[in-house]
């Protein structure tokens, strides 16, 4: 099993640290933004643990980042939950949720999962703004819900600590918390088994891994994990409407998981801040073609970095050590 | 005799792998030249990096041209059909389609269809197989096919790679034979891979000796027959 | 049983632009592996460029074959410098510039022509049919994709540059090795995707109206379309796209209405795939350890 080595775990320290302090010396918008990245995170990590470690790929996790979303919202609103309660409410119908979707995606391959899970991210929005439901959904225009409080209030070094600090540092300890569980869940023998049956899924099941349990039971853990970003989501905005789960949330989110690195759990940080931020930067370059510019700068990331930010650093640290290493023939 | 292919320190390289380290040789023009070695000794990497399918430095001359820094296509259009292992049939082209496919590039359209005839000469079943789909054929009717589309380019230089692999020893036989043909009849010099060293030593008129991706032995083909180390590595006796 | 034929028909004349997108997908993905995501916003981007031609006062035609030469051209650019250097990235990087070129179309076409919709003349629309059955312009566009789709199979089957697109897509080492150059093959088959979908551009412009998100729900229809026919099947991409097309239109008359239509149509296709998972013509794919 695969251990932090000493390094590694004070740069984790050091950068949690950091995270943490980071309100006393950012304005409340940027932790609104900090907050974003770190939600956009856990949701890429989850695709992650799908398509990059189990190479099943999925162009519709919107879906569950909108099913965490509006569960959160619908139990607040309608039944009366405490804010921190919709969190593992939101994890577990997302569980379940990915589960079911889990098991006739089993039959479908490659492109043609791309296509059910695309039907997926079209159908959730259409679904939200159905007239049938929009008693609940709010249809169209949304719901909104109230702002969680701080739990207490005070001031350190002159900063109020006040309901958008607090919902940070509780966005910051379920980010801390599930990148453990996606690290621990990779690092053993469920991940070598989940890359195994990407690389090479007729020899896993030949050597007798259950490929089925273990690609739907991906599929529910990975779903738990966007469906989790979602709520976070909702609480941090306090507002949903069918449009911010447009098919190009999914697209997004699978652009993040690319270009911060696939199959590594660190890198979901840096697509994440990609995605919060790339946006900005192309329409500050250009007022009137920010998604041509967007469209031109991701095109570039990618011919700079093929394997992403992570493959990129990973590539600078083995120039620092050189040392022989063999990048195979085919 | 003039060499019609020289190979001058070279090296080749997969991704950071090198499996080429110096290599020097030559095929003597209208001559059979074998290359033999043990499996992941540099035989095939050879044949590639003279028709420029791998990073390869160093110096690779065709009739006196340099060819070491030309593309593939422009390497086959001069004169040289490479047999790949593995035959590399067009499994959804029809055999005829296989055919034009080879002759496509040629200038001398006029010949085309004279070649054909030899070739059917030679492989008289493709000719009752046109219309099928190349991936139905036999083990042995893809490699006649592969042989058979490189002789449609009308190539002064052959490539084969390991011809015999998978195949029934008549059938091997049956090839081998018109390989012969090939040479004495129409004059086309073969760089020869093979497992089988046996049956490529009796047909080769020089041979080489690759291990480690290094050419290690070099001579008449006759001599190495009779060489102690390689009759009890590569002949079995 | 009139409603029924008319709708029938109707799906049909959709169905064969969402089989002609879904054909150029099919022709990009047989040599590539890949989907092209942008595919129905170059479309959309070359059907403002036909619009603008006749803006300026070329005729239909004349503006049509420019289009399709214009967008041709633009095919093989976008493959020689943008995808070729690619080549040996991993596939999901390749995807993400799918998606930047999706935006970088999205973006320009409405940046340059605005986002208001255009009325897009039909060469035809003087012209009755003589029945309410199906529209003049509906049986355009069934004729035009039939003539294509007969043309591209011509070319395909019986000329030598068709024979060397199919041998480079097929098995490009041995198609180098055969003197084909196949990184040109690459290119041209670009170039012919592009030139396809922008006559479904044309095509489906004065239906729809053309603004910048005319593509994005063929686009949807279409790789479903590709599917359905098997992925690697060009005929199977059109056949697949009638399907599609039909059972678009009939799930909205009579299961569900406009608002879910897409949804339910989306969800039968996926259920149809559960059960023939290679699509009605595709080809079997045999896995190996």
């Amino acid at each position: 099993m695969k251990k932090l080595s000493a390094n590694q775990k004070i740069l984790a320290g050091v950068a949690i640290a950091a995270a943490v302090a980071l309100p006393l010396v950012t304005p409340d918008f940027r932790l609104f933004q900090a907050s974003q990245v770190l939600i956009y995170a856990i949701a890429i990590l989850g695709l992650n643990l799908l398509t990059g470690y189990n190479g099943q790929l999925s162009v519709g996790h919107g879906a569950f980042f909108a099913v965490g979303a509006y569960s959160a919202a619908l139990l607040m609103n309608f039944a009366g939950f405490p804010y921190w309660t919709t969190i593992p409410a939101a994890a577990l119908i997302c569980l379940v949720v990915g589960l079911l979707f889990g098991l006739p995606a089993l039959k479908l391959d490659g492109h043609y999962l791309a296509l059910a899970t695309f039907a997926l991210a079209l159908a959730v929005p259409q679904l939200l703004k159905y007239k049938a439901f929009s008693k609940w959904t709010g249809g169209a225009p949304g719901i909104s819900i109230d702002k969680p409080p701080a739990p207490f209030e005070f001031d350190i070094f002159g900063r109020a600590f006040n309901a958008d600090v607090w919902l940070y540092l509780f966005t910051l300890g379920i980010t801390v918390l599930l990148f453990f569980c996606a690290w621990n869940l990779v690092r053993g023998r469920i991940g070598r088994t989940l890359v195994a049956i990407r690389d090479q899924p007729m020899a896993a099941q030949a050597m007798g891994v259950n490929t089925a349990i273990y690609k739907s039971l991906i599929f529910g853990v990975s779903a738990l994990f966007t469906g989790v970003a979602g709520a976070l989501n909702a609480l941090t905005v306090q507002y949903l409407a069918p449009d911010s789960f447009h098919m190009f949330l999914s697209v997004f989110l699978l652009v993040g998981m690319v270009v911060g690195g696939m199959g590594a759990v660190p890198s979901a940080l840096f697509g994440a801040v990609v995605i919060v931020f790339l946006p900005n930067i192309a329409g500050s370059i250009s007022k009137s073609l920010p998604g041509a510019i967007y469209g031109v700068l991701l095109i570039l990331l990618v011919y700079f970095m093929p394997k992403g930010i992570w493959g990129a650093l990973d590539r600078l640290r083995q120039f620092r050590l050189p040392r022989h290493r063999d990048t195979g023939s085919s | 005799m003039a060499a019609i292919l020289e190979l001058k320190d070279v090296d080749a390289h997969y991704g950071g792998t090198q499996a080429l380290f110096g290599v020097n040789c030559a095929v003597e023009a209208g001559a059979v030249t074998t290359l033999l070695g043990a499996n992941g000794a540099g035989k095939t990497s050879t044949l590639r990096a003279i028709c420029g399918m791998v990073r390869r430095t160093g110096e690779i001359r065709f009739d006196g041209h340099r060819i070491d820094g030309k593309s593939t296509e422009d390497i086959v259009r001069m004169g040289i059909a490479h047999v790949p292992e593995g035959r590399g049939t067009f499994t959804n082209l029809t055999v005829q389609e296989n055919l034009d496919l080879a002759a496509h590039a040629r200038r001398d359209r006029a010949l085309v269809g004279e070649d054909a005839q030899r070739v059917f000469g030679y492989f008289p079943r493709l000719k009752e197989r046109l219309r099928q789909q190349a991936g139905t054929l036999s083990g042995g009717e893809q490699q006649m096919l592969a042989i058979a589309r490189s002789l449609m380019m009308r190539p002064r230089l052959m490539l084969l790679d390991e011809p015999s692999f998978g195949l029934a020893p008549l059938v091997v036989l049956e090839i081998f034979q018109i390989m012969q043909r090939i040479n004495r009849e129409d004059g086309v010099s073969i760089f020869l891979i093979e497992q089988n060293a046996a049956m490529a030593l009796d047909l080769a008129h020089d041979a080489y000796l690759v291990e480690t991706g290094r050419i290690v032995m070099s001579g008449k083909a006759a001599d190495l027959r009779d060489d102690d180390a390689i009759r009890r590595t590569y002949l079995g006796h | 049983m009139d409603l029924f034929v008319s709708q029938v028909l109707s799906g049909v004349a959709s169905g064969a632009i969402y089989g002609c997108v879904g054909l150029a997908m099919v022709m990009i993905f047989t040599s590539t592996e890949k989907i092209n995501f942008a595919q129905g916003e170059m479309a959309t981007f070359s059907t403002y460029v036909a619009w603008t031609l006749m803006t300026v006062g070329l005729p239909y035609w004349a503006a049509f074959a420019a289009t399709v030469a214009i967008s041709f051209a633009a095919g093989v650019l976008i493959q020689r410098t943008l995808l070729a250097p690619l080549r040996d990235a991993p596939e999901m990087s390749q995807v993400i510039v799918f998606f930047g070129l999706f935006l970088v179309f999205n973006s320009a076409s409405g940046a340059i022509w605005g986002y208001l919709p255009f009325d897009f003349p039909s060469p035809v629309k003087a012209f009755s049919t003589g029945t309410t059955l199906i529209g003049a312009h509906q049986l355009f566009i069934i004729l035009v994709a039939v003539l294509m789709l007969t043309l591209l199979f011509l070319f395909f089957r019986y000329t030598s540059l068709g024979l060397c697109m199919r041998a480079a897509a097929q098995n490009p080492v041995s198609a180098s090795l055969m003197g084909v150059r196949v990184g040109w093959m690459l290119a041209l088959g670009w170039g012919l995707s592009a030139a396809v979908g922008a006559v479904a551009g044309i095509m489906v412009a004065p239906v729809v109206f053309l603004e910048p998100q005319m593509m994005v729900g063929v686009l949807l229809y279409a790789f479903a379309a590709a599917l359905v026919g098997g992925i690697d099947s060009p005929p199977g991409a059109f056949v697949g796209g009638i399907i599609v097309g039909v059972l678009e239109n009939l799930v909205g008359t009579y299961l569900v209405g406009t608002d879910l239509k897409l949804t339910v149509a989306l969800v039968l296709i996926i259920a149809v795939l559960i059960f023939k998972p290679t699509g009605l013509f595709g080809s079997r794919r045999v896995a190996r350890v």
